[in-house]
């Protein structure tokens, strides 16, 4: 990859002239080599074998850029995967538009870079298209990137809140708040007071973290499912619809599918897998781990008697191995609601979060 | 686990069934009320116990004056406001401070010892720190106060909030509310101030004591010894949070606090005032105190109208009896402090909702 | 208000410290807890530790910890 002269972004580089040119052609397309992208039309041509296409599209405006598991590179991409493969389709290509505040460092963006191609390569999805601006200092935070995806249905395949139907199955793939625990415990507000004359360094080479933050193991989820989820889908027809908990976590993807299914959902929280160190991590700030946001994730509603196979075929992939049947549609006695029952025994509400806990965590 | 919760509940049908009436027992700390909330506890109570919640969230007993001294603060052009959390979206006068926290001079701070960081790093602003909880929270402002005199950090002062939960606690049974059977007494203040802070209750009241942890186990286990004493009608002072507390508390954190701190009337929501109840600055530490830097005199503030925040803080309604309660006063838009902060009573009740009975 | 979780004390230097809750390192001042030493279960409230944590108790206590199976007691080793 050709060094830039320049070490920062300038507004230049997204002018449309010589500058823009030179990012394109020189950190950009050799990232993503496709004959598509290559073309640098003003459009990408697509030849699709299926009629029937899903397309999504997101935004990424994560703090911290880089995170423990993962930056907004990798996010980008998992994030437009996932949204893809819970509708039932393949990922087939992706576009990327870039935001750049004038001033931001080359180095990272060409992290950022790398790290947009290796996880769509790694994932056999194709940047077909993209946009790149950049904007003076203060317009955005450092970089927002922006996806769009076109994923090509899987046969037979029909998943969707219609479907659901009390004695259904409720089943996730993992541990829950992984991705917003690493990143709200390295953002700056979870600075205890220096301690001067200790660097970073002297810490061990096992943690990461800001030099001010908590040094910690915590590590996010962030994944892409498709290879995990079309397995899922083409080795079983019992599964009625799939979601990510993303932001808002378990609690606001379970109230989304009771309120549109209008049925009621009874979790369990001995089921719900958690990993230690992320709920000692919520338990330090009063989080509740159910709020919290997943990138790696997915929820499914499963039926009856496709929850064991179901779950089998999760546990067999590296990134199911502690899925869990996590509870059950029921059937509503007023208002759908969710509920939870306690490790005691008791029961309470899984409300809707609201939404202003945790700030750009994705 | 489940064996401990079925005796637990056992003590507490017989302590029902031995009385013959309703038992009420209240718990004094914000964190004892979400985990009630979050670990449905409520729902695994036998009939006729009914958990009430007390002036135990610091962020609710606040008054309404100092809400809105912080907030006038908040507007100058040389303060830096550094604030936990939970103090960032409570309503007053012109708004909260996260309303004017787009100003970018307030910062939410997790340790005392970031506000003293602040006001390091920002010589040219005075950093005025709001020293709001209970006993467990004064000792990390005693620390910083004492640091800050060492330093010769002229810049930073705090506006102590500090309220002590016994007074509280006699106050409510003097003249608020006496129907209230036991108490449920906070885990962490007693870390600090030891169990036998609450001895004078049971002596002076003959109300059972017990002070509990947060874990629902804990929290079922502390409510079945009440009960149980209430049968054999013996109130006691008991912990059984034997992890961490002690009789005589943290002796070394009590000592730091008395060194900067002497207690002084103040005004508590709900309760109006309570002698010896705040902790103030002592005279030597004056130059750190932001009520005399700035001479602020703090008015006892009026509820907004409709709001019973008062009345909930002393357990005498819940929150769905409040005709604001879910209607114009909700998480996004809160009229009082129990809504808005993270252990009120209204937060607790909307966000995990009311009680429904396990299905046993 | 009033959280606080049992850490354990990895790196000590006069009053400041180092704890680790089940992999999670925070910096915390040992300033209200002078006795406290490296390789002890602290409680830890607002960046303070404010107690010894009994060890046998801690597990009886806190699910967490009682879940945690090679739940271990020697010095500088991370727990969880």
């Amino acid at each position: 990859m050709k060094k830039d002269k320049h070490d920062r972004i300038l507004l230049a580089h997204g002018g449309g002239g010589r500058l823009m040119d030179e990012l394109i052609r020189h950190h950009i397309l050799p990232r993503f080599n496709n004959d598509i992208l290559n073309e640098l039309a003003d459009s990408a041509k697509l030849n699709l074998d299926s009629k029937s296409i899903c397309f999504t599209t997101d935004s990424y405006v994560v703090k911290p850029l880089f995170f423990n598991g993962g930056d907004i590179g990798k996010l980008a991409v998992c994030g437009t995967i996932n949204d893809l493969a819970v509708s039932g389709s393949r990922p087939v290509a992706l576009a990327l538009s870039l935001i750049i505040e004038e001033g931001f460092e080359f180095e990272l963006l060409e992290k950022i870079l790398s790290s947009v191609s290796q996880t769509a390569k790694a994932n056999n999805v194709n940047i077909v298209t993209g946009d790149t601006k950049t904007v003076e200092s203060g317009a955005v935070d450092k970089i927002f990137i922006n996806t769009a995806g076109i994923g090509e249905k899987l046969a037979g395949v029909d998943l969707g809140f219609g479907r659901i139907a009390t004695g259904d199955k409720i089943i996730i793939n993992g541990t829950i708040g992984d991705h917003g625990m690493t990143v709200i415990s390295q953002r700056q507000g979870i600075k205890f007071h220096p301690v001067r004359n200790k660097t970073p360094e002297s810490f061990g080479s096992r943690l990461t973290g800001d030099s001010n933050g908590v040094k910690s193991q915590l590590q996010s989820d962030c994944a892409a499912l498709s290879g995990l989820i079309c397995e899922l889908l083409e080795n079983t027809n019992g599964v009625r619809f799939m979601r990510d908990p993303t932001r808002g976590g378990l609690a606001a993807t379970l109230n989304e599918i009771s309120r549109a299914s209008a049925l009621s959902i009874e979790i369990r929280e001995v089921d719900i897998p958690v990993k230690p160190m992320v709920q000692a991590a919520a338990d330090m700030l009063g989080f509740d781990v159910l709020n919290i946001a997943n990138e790696g994730k997915f929820v499914a509603i499963v039926s009856a008697e496709s929850a064991d196979d179901c779950l089998n075929i999760c546990k067999r992939h590296p990134l199911g191995k502690e899925a869990s049947i996590i509870g059950e549609v029921i059937r509503s006695r007023d208002v759908p609601v969710v509920e939870l029952i306690t490790k005691i025994g008791g029961r309470r509400i899984v409300q809707m979060p609201y939404g202003r806990e945790l700030p750009r965590i994705c | 686990m489940l064996e401990r919760i079925y005796k637990a509940q056992s003590l507490m049908d017989a302590a029902r069934k031995k009385l013959g009436r309703q038992i009420n027992i209240m718990e004094v700390c914000g964190t004892h009320t979400v985990s009630i909330f979050r670990n449905g506890i409520k729902s695994t109570l036998p009939e006729r116990i009914k958990l009430l919640s007390g002036p135990g969230c610091p962020v609710c007993v606040t008054d309404q004056g100092y809400i809105d001294a912080v907030l006038e603060l908040a507007g100058r052009e040389d303060c830096l406001i550094a604030t936990y959390g939970d103090m960032i979206r409570v309503p007053g006068k012109g708004g909260s401070l996260e309303t004017k926290q787009t100003k970018a001079n307030v910062k939410v701070v997790l340790s005392s010892e970031d506000a003293l960081q602040l006001a390091r790093d920002n010589p040219e602003k005075v950093v005025v720190f709001v020293a709001v909880g209970f006993e467990t929270t004064a000792p990390a402002t005693a620390v910083v106060v004492k640091e800050a005199a060492e330093e010769n950090i002229n810049n930073f002062c705090i506006l102590s909030g500090h309220k002590l939960v016994v007074p509280a606690m006699r106050a409510l049974l003097s003249e608020k509310n006496n129907n209230i059977d036991g108490f449920l007494c906070p885990g962490h203040v007693s870390v600090i101030i030891g169990y036998g802070a609450f001895g004078e209750i049971v002596e002076d009241f003959g109300r059972p004591c017990v002070v509990a942890g947060f874990e629902p186990l804990q929290i079922v286990e502390g409510l079945g010894e009440i009960c149980r004493q209430l049968a054999d009608g013996q109130p006691e002072l008991k912990s059984i949070y034997t992890a961490v507390v002690t009789e005589k508390g943290n002796t070394a954190a009590q000592k730091i606090v008395n060194e900067r701190f002497e207690p002084t009337d103040g005004y508590w929501r709900g309760l109006g005032k309570i002698e010896k109840s705040t902790l103030k600055l002592r005279d030597k530490y004056s130059r750190f105190d932001a009520f005399k830097r700035f001479d602020i005199i703090e008015i006892q503030g009026e509820e907004r109208n409709g709001c019973r925040c008062g009345e909930v803080l002393c357990g005498l309604v819940e929150p769905p009896e409040c005709g604001l309660f879910e209607k114009s006063c909700t998480p996004d838009t809160p009229v009082g402090p129990c809504m808005v902060s993270s252990e009120g009573a209204c937060a607790a009740w909307f966000k995990y909702g009311g009680v429904r009975k396990s299905g046993r | 208000m009033c959280l606080a979780i049992p850490a354990r004390i990895v790196e000590l230097e006069k009053d400041n410290a180092v704890v680790d809750a089940m992999g999670n390192r925070y910096r915390a001042k040992t300033t209200l807890l002078p006795e406290a030493k490296l390789g002890d279960l602290v409680l830890i409230h607002a960046g303070f530790a404010i107690s010894t944590v009994d060890e046998e108790d801690a597990k009886e206590t806190w699910q967490l910890l009682a879940e945690i199976a090679d739940f271990d007691n020697t010095p500088n080793k991370i727990s969880g």
